[in-house]
């Protein structure tokens, strides 16, 4: 088979596995309000605490910004990370095994159709956000600000897959790993304030934090949105997450085949229990 | 050549305490337009068989082709033309209708636009779906939801197919139409293959040109199923009900090949043996009469394939697909 019949194929089982996500956001539109207003509530949390405490107006931009790239940090969690398992206890991971095709096909499927779906979610928490509190942002520079949220997708997508293979190996362990995630990315990665440049967190600290691709996509897009930063401003952030991105990817990528390996020769794609 | 081939197929879970054996040295072949049935209860193996062919599965020892593929060199040649229906299973997303599920799974094995809608148009009409077309599969019965996890099991137009426990759970009319539809769909084409794991003697009777029984993961016979009936010509398979019989064992009494007992609320207990001889029969119910039974009735009956299993593995299978 030819390379370009196999990208035709791969292409299909994307378009196919994106189809699903799409067509769970039309016929289960309940489900996409409940994530836009559940995320709200924390958000108006930290607006009403910010200006209890007079804090500077752009800090109710950086909850904004916060809480809608939480819900893309929130979806690779739960919507591709663990996604493997649930498909594994409904016996439809099988059925992906048994096919001729791609795993990581399956994944970006699975990736697209969250993309969307959470980029629909994630404009949705900054219109009405911007609509309830006196939020002001400003696009400088459009290019860099695409740059920056296209490299934080690809590389938190990438870390999504990474995810997902260590998930189809460890199972039920692994969605009490996700649990123990959960926070600290909360903490490290800024949601509701800056890390990168504030005084309270150690260099250590920011350093690992770094590490998370959410960190650097969160505070660049402020830099770019709130702050009135220009290209060169983010362009630190540019090469972290270009540096993550090209680790996490192809790192994905062999772990899955790794993963998919040993579960075959342990048993574990096939024994729901454990 | 064959179809499916296995020789000296080992499989080994490794378990806290110590190693689960599932497969031991299995020696299997199945021939092009035959349907193999793999009979056995729950946990003798049957799943694990066609996990390894259906490359979900490697294999501890021993070697396992599918068309002539290698199951751990060769698993991408192998998925192109396999399918695997497992009963009870989820058959794509609830949230997709009946024509979406199986558009997705014709994507998966790469069918273009057109030959992907004929293809789902033909399936929909063969397993009668017609109606539930436009239904999300949540909604669907789970006869209806089989049926369209064997229309997705023919998506591909597989040349050979593992059908694990197809009709687990199904009642009479759709269990009949999913064995019609097999066995139509193998006789239609010498090229194809069927390998039917189960627990129901009837269907595998009804249904497959060979059967092999498999027993804590050994295959301990493998011929038709009139050949598997002669070889008890000799035998007598005597019916009994008794009275204050659950604690009823037949070790030590000769000249037994097999027993299943069946013990119900109202305190009847149905027999079944397997004697080599029916001049055995005087020595039977001497030896309920010393174990204080009451027999209730007795007859004895021609040898059906439930009786072949007891004669090979000593035991029943009940409903469930538990051992009795």
């Amino acid at each position: 088979m030819g390379i370009a019949s196999e990208a035709v194929d791969h292409g299909r089982v994307v378009y196919a596995r994106a189809y699903v996500r799409l067509k769970g956001l039309l016929r289960e539109p309940h489900w996409s309000i409940a994530e836009v207003i559940i995320p709200m509530l924390s958000i108006s949390a930290y607006i009403y605490m910010y200006e209890v405490l007079d804090a500077p107006n752009e800090f109710l931009g950086f909850v904004i910004i916060g809480g809608a790239m939480l819900s893309f940090w929130s979806n690779v969690l739960w919507g591709m990370s663990s996604q493997f398992y649930w498909e594994k206890e409904t016996g439809m991971l099988e059925l992906y095994m048994i096919a001729p095709i791609s795993r990581m096909a399956v994944l970006i499927g699975m990736a697209m159709g969250g993309i969307i779906n959470t980029t629909i979610r994630a404009i949705s928490i900054i219109l009405i956000g911007t609509f309830l509190f006196p939020i002001q942002f400003v696009i400088g520079d459009l290019s860099a600000l695409i740059i920056i949220f296209v490299l934080t997708i690809v590389a938190l997508y990438g870390m999504g897959i990474l995810f997902a293979s260590l998930f189809l190996l460890y199972g039920r362990e692994a969605t009490h790993m996700a649990d123990l995630m959960q926070e600290p990315i909360y903490v490290l990665s800024g949601m509701y304030y800056p890390v990168l440049s504030s005084r309270f967190f150690p260099t250590a600290i920011k350093f690992i934090a770094t590490a998370i691709p959410l960190t650097l996509g969160i505070d660049g897009l402020r830099q770019l949105v709130i702050l009135g930063g220009d290209f060169s401003s983010v362009i630190p952030h540019m090469i972290g997450l270009a540096v993550l991105a090209s680790v996490l990817v192809p790192f994905s990528y062999i772990a899955l085949r790794k993963m998919e390996n040993i579960s075959k020769r342990e048993g574990r794609l096939t024994l729901r229990w454990q | 050549m064959y179809a499916v081939e296995t020789n000296s197929l080992s499989r080994i879970f490794k378990a806290k305490g110590k190693p689960i054996v599932a497969l031991k040295n299995v020696d299997l072949n199945i021939n092009y337009g035959e349907i193999l049935g793999l009979l056995g209860a729950n946990g003798a193996g049957k799943t694990t068989f066609v996990k390894i062919l259906a490359t979900l599965l490697l294999p501890s020892e021993g070697k396992a082709s599918v068309y002539g593929f290698d199951v751990i060199k060769q698993a991408k040649q192998i998925r192109k033309i396999i399918n695997l229906v497992s009963g009870g299973e989820t058959p794509g997303y609830g949230i997709l209708t009946v024509r979406e599920n199986l558009w997705f799974f014709s994507q998966l094995y790469g069918l273009s636009g057109n030959l992907a809608k004929e293809r789902v148009k033909q399936l929909i009409h063969d397993m009668e779906l017609e109606e539930y077309v436009e239904t999300r599969m949540h909604k669907l019965s789970t006869g209806f939801k089989q049926r369209l996890n064997l229309a997705r099991g023919f998506i591909n137009d597989p040349k050979v197919l593992f059908l694990d426990e197809p009709t687990l759970g199904l009642d009479v009319i759709n269990a009949k139409h999913i064995r019609k539809y097999v066995k139509d769909w193998v006789r239609g084409d010498k090229s194809r293959a069927v390998l039917l794991t189960t627990h129901y003697m009837a269907e595998a009777e009804e249904i497959c040109d060979r059967i092999a029984i498999i027993y804590n993961g050994t295959i301990v016979a493998c011929e038709t199923p009139q050949t598997l009936k002669a070889s008890m010509e000799k035998s007598t398979v005597v019916r009994i009900e008794v009275k204050n019989g659950s604690s009823l064992s037949f070790e030590n009494v000769s000249g037994i090949i097999g027993s299943s007992i069946d013990s119900n609320s109202n305190g009847i207990t149905k027999i079944k043996v397997v004697l080599d001889d029916e001049s055995r029969i005087p020595a039977l119910v001497s030896h309920l009469a010393s174990n204080g039974c009451k027999i209730m009735s007795i007859n004895t009956s021609e040898p059906s394939l439930e009786d072949v299993y007891i004669k090979y593995v000593g035991r029943g299978i009940s409903t469930d697909g538990h051992s009795k």
